[in-house]
């Protein structure tokens, strides 16, 4: 389970801990590219369901933290993974940011770096065996004979490994967590 | 009246073990008319791997929609996780040639190329926009009257609102129109439109069981019989996990919690076994005897 601390290391900001290069390195990813618009003005937070109820989960402060470059910090937060994707600040930020795709984009990087809840692999295992994010038991598929539903259809295991291993989803996933 | 002929996206959630959902949507389509066809071969949407990767879930999507479009058919999900993330993809990979290009690069691997020629919409959407308010109404065989509930939409039914398009996500009344179809009364409540928590619910339970508790609080207190859901997950939030919502926060509910397609299949005759109410975790006696 993801706790609700706040993002690691020190209170105290080094200079040096700053990636001043960290923000442009996000704009250009689909999704964060207006990044450098937000202007702190908190709607997101304000608005978010989640932050209502987590003393840690702030998307305005997260949006700063990028902005500044704390780039190690950010990524290896475990509030990162607290948005619940209701996209809510998307609708409501006022410099049009797409906050939950500047999320996304940080949640991407965060797996690159090693960074991944226990649920996500569990539910990309269950993609590239069976095509679909649950593995659907026995008992439910029985259950579907008896109510009169039609079989699901077999899925296509073998393109749903080619396109992981050539959008790189392949390799994320066999990684071992550092 | 244009042809009300769909593929049915089912998703992972609802066959994993959400089926009175589908039992019901397939009762109520039926009667409508609207023609549902098995989708050969799906896969997941894309949207629960977008967290760990963007592109696979393009990709997901995109295989999806290609297969779709192979047999020229538009799309109609469920799930509005399924239904947004498909909508959203199917209209970015339409208007970004960059993108599409890109794309279709991966695609091209498995032998598929996107060229955007259906639509995708979630099955309310299919009711407001394509079936009309007017021939679901002629379908009412005993209309609910002495039904008071209350609704909740989901969250990728209506945001982000530029991708999607559909109805109006800070104040939503589609859903309401459609159970009020049924001769209910869909009462208004407070923070109607807040999300369930259920993505979330796989690395912090404690935070949506806390929103979740927040709006069943706020419908029981408006003196709603059910809540009217249109989501696998939203349901298992409110249904499945209500008993556990009343042992931590030591508070009872007893609120019953349906699909939308089972409000309707009520009303326009059908049995609650015939709508799957077995599947139910919250008890409905109260609320079917109501109704009769």
């Amino acid at each position: 389970m993801v706790s609700e601390r706040s993002e690691g290391g020190e209170a105290v900001i080094k200079a040096t801990e700053m990636d001043p290069k960290f923000k442009y390195e996000i704009s250009k990813i689909p999704g964060a590219e207006k990044i450098m618009l937000c202007f702190q003005c908190g709607t997101c937070t304000a608005d978010c369901p989640i932050a209502r109820f987590s003393d840690a989960y702030r998307p305005r402060r997260i949006l700063r933290m990028v902005q500044l470059g704390l780039k190690s910090r950010v990524l290896s937060s475990d509030v990162l993974w607290l948005c619940a994707a209701c996209f809510t600040c998307v609708d409501r930020c006022p410099q049009d940011v797409e906050i939950a795709g500047v999320l996304r984009t940080l949640r991407n990087l965060a797996v690159k770096e090693g960074f991944m809840p226990a649920v996500y692999r569990e539910l990309a295992t269950s993609v590239l065996e069976t095509g679909l994010a649950y593995k659907i038991p026995a008992s439910r598929l029985r259950k579907r004979v008896e109510a009169g539903l039609p079989p699901l259809p077999k899925a296509d295991v073998k393109s749903i490994n080619k396109l992981a291993e050539v959008t790189g989803f392949s390799k994320i996933i066999q990684a071992r967590r550092t | 009246m244009a042809e009300l002929r769909y593929l049915l996206f089912l998703g992972c959630a609802i066959p994993y073990r959400v089926s009175a959902y589908e039992i019901s949507t397939r009762k109520v389509a039926k009667k409508i008319g609207i023609e549902l066809i098995e989708m050969p071969e799906y896969n997941c949407c894309g949207l629960p791997m977008e967290p760990i990767s963007y592109d696979i879930m393009l990709a997901l999507a995109a295989r999806n929609l290609c297969i779709a479009e192979q047999q020229g058919l538009n799309m109609m999900a469920l799930c509005p996780g399924c239904a947004g993330t498909l909508h959203k993809v199917n209209k970015i990979l339409k208007e970004d040639k960059k993108l599409r290009d890109a794309v279709n690069r991966y695609l091209k691997e498995v032998g598929l190329e996107f060229k955007g020629t259906i639509e995708v919409k979630h099955f309310i959407r299919v009711l407001a926009d394509d079936v009309g308010f007017e021939r679901i109404k002629g379908t009412i065989e005993r209309p609910l009257s002495a039904l008071k509930v209350a609704e909740h939409n989901g969250c990728h039914v209506l945001r982000p609102a530029k991708y999607i398009g559909f109805d109006d996500p800070e104040n939503p009344v589609m859903l309401k129109r459609l159970i009020e179809i049924t001769g209910a009364k869909c009462l208004d409540y407070m923070d109607e439109t807040e999300c369930c928590g259920a993505p979330i619910v796989g690395v912090n339970e404690k935070i949506p069981l806390q929103l979740a508790r927040n709006k069943l609080s706020h419908i029981r207190d408006v003196g709603a019989q059910a809540m009217i859901t249109i989501c696998p997950f939203c349901h298992m939030m409110f249904d499945v996990n209500q008993p556990r919502i009343e042992r931590m926060f030591d508070e009872a509910f007893g609120l019953s919690v349906l699909h939308y397609p089972q409000l309707l299949g009520l009303a326009m005759g059908f049995s609650p076994a015939e709508l799957g109410f077995d599947e139910l975790r919250v008890d409905t006696s109260k609320l079917l005897s109501a109704i009769t």
